[in-house]
């Protein structure tokens, strides 16, 4: 184990490669890579390994390079590749049928405004625009936490209780460019915490078709089959956060993540790295006597309805953050919550650093102090925070 | 008019145990492409394949889950994305020490139109793959609408009035890429067929095989019509038959007649011809067409290759 000052984009590099090449012995690991701001130093990192029994194909296209992992996946293989924004946008296709073909791929994304007008900085739009695609998503709000979720993204994906794909979302720039201390892994520990691979459905030398016609009958049969392995997802992922605590000395982030609630009566709700400025926020409204707290949503596909609900009751005040916009609704976090919510508390929206607005602690202290003397909500709200 | 002359192409026990093409497919009558999966069965016999096709009617032919008409272990890839696919499962077979040859089987929409980029960098990246066009020039899945492989004068369900510009020439265009082997296949002429698809077989890297696949549903033209057809497309000058090998030396292998009788008996037999041709910009297109072959093939351009 050693502890080493890296970006989030190297994290994820680095945990791909080892993760590859704990499948040396099984049918080996691949992935379809292309570059784009602010995940190339992902994939150029990745493009740099010597990975044994591995290979990474420069692909033309993101599209391709989706393509790309689902036929590494059908041969067996390991699969990953990274993208962001628009990348995602061009590969949603191929997003969609990895998780229809129930390949266990995994995805580093980051978070990124899409566009034309163009706009490198962090917006989460472009992972929730993949949201009914069929992956598990991970937002992470740390550079450990994007290293150790590519890990427990493998054995997740893997489990054969899910095979789906998984996405591990972060902020671009705040995370995909910072360096941080992360405490990594040696090649030994990884073997032993993601088991070699074997695909049920691997193609193989079997007469068969696989992703041919689905008549609506069998449509439904599949469709229910992806979504019973979404809700078993929960209880994988914690039986993974077991293994990966005995593993590692270190215990992955619960799907949510909260700061400071057991009294709070305004609630900060929010993803990626917004939560570390909220905790901010948090304490400093603390200080001034109001009871405030935090909610980080980490695992937003499954949806973690129950611990949501759960969390939620009884709380007078929820301000819910997002740092997208789905035009004509809102954020797509505070629409989502809003079902969740009990009927008495008081849910407000606000949409805040969209295309790479820097969220301050002063805006979301702001924020509390709007909440403290709201009356009703209203429809959700556009801050500009530049 | 004459079935093809299959001569040699009894079932042996050097074939596979069962067609690649079963039973339970889908495909119209006369379908070119079901022929074309024929030749493909005898030319891989027990190799092991495994096949990527994209969407097309080669897809839903072998049917709907969980059957499958193909004999064969067939990946369906999305529209565009058959090469991509096929890359990443030559490096698996690759990386295990596998034979497993790599085969893509796509129709002219995913090659010559929404495949063409993925195509493009397959081959400049030299993957290990067999790409098999079959080219019925026209997106006939959905019903018949023009792709840049139908002909010029071509009626399709979106050139009402018949195609106003010529097909788009996909062998010189993947022959530019410098690959091992890319050659043009005529059904009519199973000799010659079976010759390029061992070739190709024998291979490594990318090779590119277009095979003019007649579609009696999209061409307007008797199921029975098919294989005549494509011999008058051949003998006509329409359809050049030749190989080119790393891009750089072209073997023609058969000489059309040039005759106009061919040429218009292969336009008359079709109704999707039935607009108003401009016979003399056709037959300059293939005069071109052959000139500019003739002279990457080092053979005396002077040679005719006027319609008569």
């Amino acid at each position: 184990m050693s502890v080493e000052l890296i970006t989030a984009n190297h994290a994820a590099a680095m945990a791909a490669t080892m993760a590859g090449r704990a499948n040396r012995n099984a049918r080996g690991f691949g992935g379809g890579v292309y570059p784009i701001t602010p995940q190339t130093e992902c994939i150029e990192f990745l493009s740099r390994q010597d990975i044994e029994k591995g290979s990474i194909i420069r692909a033309e296209s993101e599209h391709s390079a989706m393509a790309m992992c689902m036929g590494f996946s059908f041969g067996g293989a390991r699969s990953f590749t990274a993208s962001s924004s628009n990348g995602l946008a061009y590969m949603v296709e191929n997003v969609i049928t990895a998780a229809m073909m129930r390949l266990p791929i995994v995805m580093m994304a980051v978070n990124r405004t899409l566009g034309p007008p163009w706009n490198i900085w962090v917006d989460h739009g472009d992972t929730l625009m993949l949201r009914d695609t069929g992956w598990l998503q991970f937002y992470c709000e740390d550079n450990q936490e994007v290293f150790d979720s590519i890990l427990c993204a493998f054995r997740m994906a893997e489990d054969s209780r899910v095979l789906l794909p998984v996405m591990v979302c972060q902020d671009a720039f705040v995370l995909s460019h910072t360096m941080m201390l992360t405490d990594l892994a040696d090649q030994e520990t990884v073997d032993s915490f993601l088991p070699p691979l074997d695909l049920p459905h691997r193609i193989g030398d079997v007469p068969r078709t696989i992703g041919g016609l689905d008549f609506p009958h069998e449509a439904e049969i599949h469709r229910r089959q992806h979504a019973e392995a979404m809700d078993r997802v929960p209880k994988v992922y914690a039986e993974v956060q077991d293994e990966f605590e005995k593993t590692f000395g270190r215990r992955p982030a619960d799907p949510l993540v909260p700061y400071r609630l057991e009294d709070a009566e305004v609630i900060l709700v929010s993803m990626g790295t917004t939560a570390a400025t909220a905790r901010t926020a948090v304490d400093a409204a603390r200080e001034k006597g109001i009871k405030a707290g935090s909610l980080r949503v980490r695992l937003f596909r499954p949806f973690p309805e129950k611990e949501l609900k759960a969390v939620l009751h009884g709380r007078p005040r929820i301000a819910v953050l997002d740092r997208d916009l789905s035009p004509g609704m809102g954020g797509v976090l505070w629409s989502e919550l809003r079902a969740l919510a009990p009927a008495d508390s008081l849910l407000q929206g606000f949409m805040l650093g969209l295309g790479g607005g820097d969220i301050r602690p002063e805006h979301l202290s702001d924020i509390i102090d709007e909440m403290m003397v709201r009356k009703a909500a209203e429809a959700p709200k556009i801050l500009e925070v530049c | 008019m004459d079935e093809p002359v299959l001569e040699g192409m009894a079932h042996t026990e050097l074939d596979r145990s069962e067609p690649l093409l079963r039973c339970g497919n889908t495909n119209c009558g006369g379908c070119g492409m079901s022929v074309a999966l024929q030749f493909i069965s005898r030319a891989i016999a027990k190799k092991p394949v495994q096949f990527v096709i994209p969407a097309c009617c080669g897809i839903v032919t072998a049917g709907a889950y969980p059957n499958s008409a193909c004999s064969a272990p067939v990946i369906a890839s999305t529209f565009a994305s058959a090469a991509a696919v096929a890359s990443a499962l030559a490096h698996v077979a690759r990386l295990n020490d596998e034979s497993t040859q790599i085969i893509c089987f796509a129709g002219d929409g995913g090659t010559y139109d929404i495949g063409m980029a993925t195509i493009s960098g397959a081959a400049e990246r030299g993957e290990d793959i067999l790409f098999i066009c079959y080219d019925n020039e026209i997106y006939g899945n959905t019903g018949g609408q023009r792709s840049s492989a139908t002909p010029l004068g071509a009626v399709t369900t979106t050139t009402h009035s018949g195609k106003d510009v010529p097909k788009k020439d996909v062998v010189a265009i993947m022959a530019a890429h410098g690959i091992p082997y890319a050659a043009t296949v005529s059904l009519a002429h199973p000799q010659d067929a079976m010759r390029k698809l061992d070739h190709a077989l024998s291979l490594k890297g990318f090779r590119f095989l277009h095979i003019l696949a007649p579609c009696p549903t999209g061409w307007k033209s008797e199921p029975a019509m098919g294989m005549e057809l494509v011999r008058l497309a051949v003998d006509s000058g329409l359809f050049p038959i030749y190989e080119v090998f790393d891009g750089e030396r072209i073997e023609i292998n058969l000489d059309p007649s040039f005759s106009r009788e061919a040429l218009e008996r292969y336009f008359g037999a079709q109704g999707r011809f039935r607009a108003k041709l401009d016979m003399p910009r056709i037959a300059d297109g293939i005069r071109r067409h052959w000139h500019r072959l003739r002279a990457l093939a080092e053979i005396s351009v002077l040679e005719k290759a006027e319609v008569v």
